[in-house]
């Protein structure tokens, strides 16, 4: 594992922009040899997001041949909801770039039949050939996507009971309103996300340190699901000062050396 | 990259680096249009997987809704009042030059007339979409002959009518059809008046009170019968008095009928309305201000004499006068001289000055579902201004109908 260690919320988005612009760049896309890229949404990959539109408007980085898969979706809330995934995907990145509406999947949380739409969703990944760079948060409880504590390492992409945590720390987006708050999602799997060829974590901010601590500087655990991370042969934990509050001081210096 | 077709066909255009009022706000989005109409671009992404056939950079330009005027009387030598024979081409005139007004629909108006004007001009106008022939016609708005005496402005007094004897037959009778009448200014102090404006409102037809000397609980009754708009704001009405505060009053009454706004025209041109007079109406009642020009024949020419209906009327600067006298007649104001001038003097936001000559007459009209905002699936006319709020290009059902010269695209 790498862990990589920028001072600030802008420089770690910074650095996990560069970093896939380098490798999209790097890869070459081209008709028929698609960069296939994973995407999580929520609050900190926001200024990586950004930055890939400011390269993206400098004429550095085309989308034009880049396939993205985003993590989850909630269920059964209308897709133009100011608080769904397809929502936050179209204003903060979709909208500014120009990558191929037929190459951005989302999951359905209204589909008729949520498992088939789960399954559909697998076989597109594979189709595609696999993710080749899949970018990932971590939840206060140490969770990836909406693979919630407690659930399964070897996971696919299925339905979710969304935890009472979660559904509290949503509440905000939701007036206030517990009973307006989306209960289940559909989300890949924790075995879905070890399947790419690379993963990156973007982790920053204090309240996220104890899950950091977690996930890195003890076991692989079901109860905090980042840790799959550990057996996977490529993956970089991007994160700010404040998200190492709770990792030993040697671990830090090991990595910042 | 097109869209999939499985919707339309038509070609998508995407109107970048702009700033585009909508909800009230200049924001920072582009402008999506197909067929005429604003498109959810959003939309077109997930469900349509489609994308932009053209991309027009706009530099910087604001984008706003296009303008609407509901009291124009002519303009460029072309007096709506006068039943010539070549009514039909003097329409059009007008409808094609204020396009650099930014004005992308209208109400063309007709002041105080003999029945035999009505009977003849009215089945002229006929309520037509826009485009690259001139702006829209939403129908005529017909300002008298049932207005009071005392208060008949510019109005010739040898043509002023009641409608005492039979109400609305004798209004019926006066305009001869009503098919494409949008708006009638009347005197609520009148006789029988009540029935009238009901009547009017039945039919969807915006009753708006004007030349009067009506006190406030009578314009007050008017309202609750059905009458919406107030024609040129303190013009033409009793003075803002503070036991009585007349049609005035009616800005910031309580006894309007829930759900309704009562909205009132200003000329904004900086003659007809002190600043700070504009100001009070503006501060006391915001939603409900409808910039209007009032503009007459002479607007856009040169000074001098032109007509208005049966009078004779001078134009000296921005001064309109009926010849001879003091007596204010129209303006020679453009729309979006008036915008701008009610922007400087009110000093309220660009958002604001704008939708006071988009979104509220819309409003006004009803029509604001599809007129008078940039929202999904609305007519897609629209201006293209700088920061000065400077028409710089119209557009009308997605297509350029004009655009200021040297302006490169």
């Amino acid at each position: 594992m790498r862990l990589v260690i920028l001072e600030d919320y802008d420089q770690a988005s910074e650095w996990a922009a560069k970093y896939i612009c380098n490798r999209i760049i790097q890869f070459k896309p081209s008709p028929g040899r698609y960069f296939t890229l994973g995407l999580p949404t929520g609050n900190t990959p926001l200024g990586c997001y950004k930055k890939l539109i400011e390269y993206h408007k400098n004429g550095d980085l085309s989308f034009r041949y880049v396939k993205t898969f985003n993590m989850d979706e909630y269920v059964g809330l209308p897709r133009n909801h100011p608080e769904s995934y397809h929502s936050y995907m179209w204003n903060n990145f979709f909208k500014h770039i120009d990558i191929d509406p037929n190459n951005a999947h989302i999951l359905d949380g209204n589909a008729p039949d949520l498992q088939a739409e789960c399954d559909a969703f697998e076989k597109k990944i594979e189709e595609a050939g696999g993710i080749d760079l899949f970018v990932g948060g971590i939840g206060p409880d140490g969770h990836i996507a909406f693979n919630e504590p407690g659930s399964s390492l070897s996971s696919r992409t299925r339905l979710k009971t969304l935890a009472m945590d979660t559904i509290l720390a949503n509440a905000k987006y939701f007036d206030g309103d517990l009973s307006k708050v989306p209960t289940m999602a559909l989300t890949v799997g924790v075995g879905t996300v070890m399947d790419a060829r690379e993963v990156m974590i973007l982790i920053t901010g204090a309240h996220k340190a104890f899950a950091l601590y977690k996930a890195i500087e003890e076991g692989v655990n079901h109860m905090w699901t980042v840790s799959a991370f550990q057996q996977h042969p490529r993956t970089i934990f991007v994160c700010d000062e404040d998200a190492t509050l709770e990792l030993r001081v040697k671990t830090v210096k090991y990595f910042k050396g | 990259m097109p869209s999939n077709k499985s919707v339309s066909d038509a070609p998508i255009v995407q109107f970048t680096n702009c700033r585009i009022l909508r909800s009230h706000q200049l924001q920072r989005e582009d402008l999506w249009v197909r067929a005429g109409k604003i498109l959810n671009p959003e939309k077109l992404f997930f469900d349509e997987k489609g994308s932009a056939d053209i991309q027009l950079d706009c530099k910087g330009s604001i984008i706003a809704p296009g303008f609407i005027d509901v009291q124009i009387n002519g303009g460029f030598g072309v007096d709506f009042s006068l039943a010539t024979d070549d009514f039909k081409s003097g329409i059009d005139l007008v409808s094609q030059k204020i396009l650099s007004h930014g004005v992308t629909s209208f109400c063309p108006t007709l002041v105080t007339s003999p029945p035999s004007v009505y009977h003849q001009v009215l089945p002229q106008i006929s309520i037509r979409d826009g485009g690259a022939h001139g702006a829209g016609i939403l129908g005529a708005h017909l300002e008298g002959p049932f207005i009071s005496k005392e208060k008949k402005g510019a109005h010739p007094e040898h043509c002023l009518r009641t409608f005492e004897e039979g109400a609305f037959q004798d209004l019926l009778a006066t305009y001869g059809s009503l098919d494409c009448v949008r708006i009638v200014t009347l005197a609520p102090e009148m006789k029988r008046s009540s029935e009238v404006i009901r009547e009017l409102t039945k039919r969807g037809i915006c009753v708006s009170l004007g030349h009067s000397v009506a006190n406030l609980s009578q314009a007050e009754e008017a309202v609750q019968h059905g009458a919406t708009f107030i024609t040129h704001l303190f013009n033409a009405m009793l003075p803002f008095h503070h036991r009585d505060p007349g049609i005035v009053g009616l800005l910031t009454s309580d006894k309007i009928p829930a759900g309704r706004r009562v909205f009132y025209g200003m000329i904004s041109d900086g003659i007809h309305t002190n600043p700070a007079a504009l100001r009070i109406a503006h501060r006391a009642h915001p939603k409900g201000l409808v910039l209007v020009t009032d503009a007459i024949a002479g607007m856009g020419l040169a000074p001098g004499r032109h007509t208005l209906g049966q009078q004779v009327v001078e134009i000296d600067g921005l001064n309109t006068y009926i010849a001879g006298t003091k007596t204010l007649s129209g303006s020679v104001a453009t729309m979006d001289t008036c915008v701008r001038h009610f922007q400087e003097a009110t000093g309220c936001s660009v958002e604001t000055a704008l939708e006071a000559a988009s979104l509220h007459p819309a409003q006004l009209l009803g029509i604001e579902h599809k007129k008078g905002t940039l929202n999904y699936d609305s007519d897609a006319d629209f201006l293209l201004l700088n920061d000065s709020l400077y028409v710089q290009a119209t557009y009308i059902a997605g297509k350029e109908v004009w655009r200021q010269e040297a302006l490169g695209m």
